[in-house]
């Protein structure tokens, strides 16, 4: 169920000395939703996921965890939030099994409902046949889950996930972005997701938040994103090759970044009703049209369009 | 504070710590040198008559046996030039060696469990726990203390069954330990191991390494070193009285060092001095 906030920031900023990591970032992550942080290396992500578990202290703003201040009650928030870190850090001396009864232990996790939760988890991540084995010798794809069994072992309300596949395959990123969304769907989890992965946060989250050196550009689903920073609608016509190598369409109001392809012309119109008028003109024209496709935004456009704003403005 | 938790991490971080060689080939290696090569090796040498005489007509031995406190001529009053050169060398002069022990000990494992943690860059995932802070350092610095002063007790344990055996052609009897033992193996040695890893915690915070850390705590050995030189100079006699001053001095010493230590491990420290 989506609806009361599990996290609410406000104003937040936080220095490292000089270096300003965040800066008046305010948005909030409903109950149950995914939510996604993007943003490229060193945009304050990270930083961001320690602030909300009281790792560290905001230079001003506030934090709401569950109504709760994290600098305040940091280990009460810490029992309720999971973390994959972006590094796997599991104990590599260890087994599998080893690794998540220790953090289970540092969980307070009654000793009884550990053992049953370790075989839960072991099984969901399929790796209850190398449970036993030293952490060293297993694959990352294997690490990854282990992890990722590790933060959600004692069963965090929220669980926060720093860059959860930049160092895999595509199959365990395949593998790992099912388990994400069989994380929500079983146990109804919030999940605030890092990544710098476009395609990732597209495919995951219901919500994203997009940030550039600590400040925030953007908030929303990708649908408001699109409807609000889409610079127009893309169309691409195709047609049958044709004598005439200049396709003029500046009579028409409404267009903007017409490239003729030879057989087929892309551009982008300011809204719907410009389409038909632009293909009763290639008609009149006498123009063979195979198809008309309006092309979709995606939230990788939408993100580098945001990003060189931002640097634009930073200049 | 859950004692739950902080036992869990020192088990962890003893278990962590006896899968890394580094660690444990010292642990092993040194004491059998101090416990049983050296022990022998100046029993063998006190055996041999010709060399054991000129071992005990050694000038800087009879200035040492002329200046010996009251509590030491006492013990060997009555024993002969080579029974009296076994005890004064194995069971005094010998004491600050045994030191180096705790030092190294808790230098190690404390260098294991705080820099190395760091190392293997471990250490977040803990500090995302919901232990607290201090769970999480008292966790640690037992992991160093008991297997320390725990492994000085029983190479000392070694050491005096070593000895009365070895030299009972010698002495014919069961003479050590002295008297002057027992402060410095149950009073100081305690208090050494916490100075060790007192000056690890801090060095850890500053160092990348499980070496760096090593290496530059276990400079420490120089204060075992300037108690040897003492003794031999007969600046500082290590009679009882003076090694329960001693280990209050340590004491005092390891109760700044760990408020300092206390100070450096929070987790907003630790985790900008892991970049």
């Amino acid at each position: 169920m989506i609806n009361s906030s599990a996290i609410e920031i406000e104003s937040l900023t936080h220095r490292f000395g000089e270096h300003e990591a965040l800066h008046e970032v305010s948005y909030s992550v409903k109950q149950g939703e995914i939510f996604a942080l993007l943003g490229p290396n060193g945009a304050g992500k990270t930083t961001t996921i320690r602030l909300l578990n009281g790792l560290y202290k905001p230079t001003s703003g506030t934090i709401r965890i569950f109504g709760e201040n994290p600098t305040q009650n940091g280990v009460e928030i810490r029992r309720q939030t999971g973390v994959l870190t972006e590094t796997n850090a599991l104990y590599e001396r260890l087994s599998a099994r080893q690794n998540l009864r220790f953090f289970g232990t540092l969980a307070s996790m009654p000793s009884d409902e550990l053992d049953s939760r370790i075989e839960e988890m072991l099984k969901f991540f399929n790796l209850t046949a190398r449970a036993d084995e030293k952490v060293g010798t297993f694959s990352k794809g294997m690490k990854q889950r282990l992890a990722l069994a590790r933060a959600m072992l004692s069963r965090p309300r929220i669980l926060f996930l720093d860059e959860p596949t930049s160092s895999l395959d595509p199959e365990s990123t395949q593998q790992v972005h099912e388990l994400i969304q069989s994380i929500r769907e079983q146990d109804g989890h919030t999940v605030f997701l890092c990544t710098h992965r476009l395609e990732e946060a597209e495919k995951l989250a219901d919500r994203v938040a997009v940030l550039n050196t600590g400040k925030l550009l953007a908030l929303g689903s990708l649908q408001e994103l699109v409807k609000k920073y889409n610079p127009g609608l893309t169309v691409e016509i195709h047609f049958l090759q044709t004598e005439e190598n200049e396709l003029s369409l500046d009579n028409i109001h409404g267009i903007t970044n017409l490239e003729n392809n030879g057989n087929s012309i892309t551009f982008t119109a300011k809204d719907e009703s410009v389409v038909p008028v632009v293909v009763q003109e290639l008609v009149r024209k006498q123009i063979p049209i195979i198809s008309v496709q309006p092309k979709k935004v995606s939230l990788e456009q939408i993100y580098f369009e945001l990003q060189e704003n931002a640097r634009r403005g930073a200049k | 504070m859950n004692w739950k938790i902080v036992f869990a991490i020192a088990n962890k971080d003893l278990y962590e710590a006896r899968q890394n060689k580094s660690v444990w080939l010292p642990i092993m290696i040194v004491p059998l040198f101090f416990i049983l090569v050296l022990p022998l090796a100046m029993i063998l040498t006190l055996s041999n008559p010709e060399l054991a005489s000129s071992m005990t007509s050694d000038p800087d031995i009879i200035k040492v046996m002329e200046k010996l406190p009251d509590f030491l001529s006492q013990i060997i009053a009555g024993l002969d030039l080579t029974q009296a050169s076994l005890v004064l060398m194995l069971g005094y002069l010998f004491a600050p060696f045994f030191l180096i022990l705790p030092i190294m000990f808790s230098t190690v494992i404390a260098s294991e469990s705080f820099a190395g943690e760091k190392e293997r860059k471990t250490i977040e995932a803990l500090l995302y726990s919901p232990a607290t802070d201090t769970e999480l350092f008292l966790g640690k610095v037992l992991s160093a203390f008991i297997p320390a002063v725990v492994i000085t007790w029983i190479s000392f344990l070694a050491y005096t069954i070593v000895l009365n055996a070895a030299a009972y052609p010698i002495m014919g009897r069961l003479w050590f330990p002295l008297v002057n033992w027992y402060p410095l193996i149950f009073w100081v040695s305690p208090a050494l191991s916490m100075l060790g890893i007192g000056a690890t915690v801090l060095i850890s915070s500053k160092v990348q390494t499980f070496m760096g850390a090593y290496q530059s705590s276990a400079s420490l050995v120089l204060v075992v070193i300037a108690l040897l030189v003492g003794q031999i100079t007969g600046v500082l006699y290590l009679s009882p009285l003076i090694g329960i001053l001693l280990g209050f001095v340590i004491w005092i010493a390891d109760g700044i060092l760990s408020w300092l230590a206390v100070k450096s491990f929070n987790r907003d420290k630790l985790l900008m001095s892991e970049k």
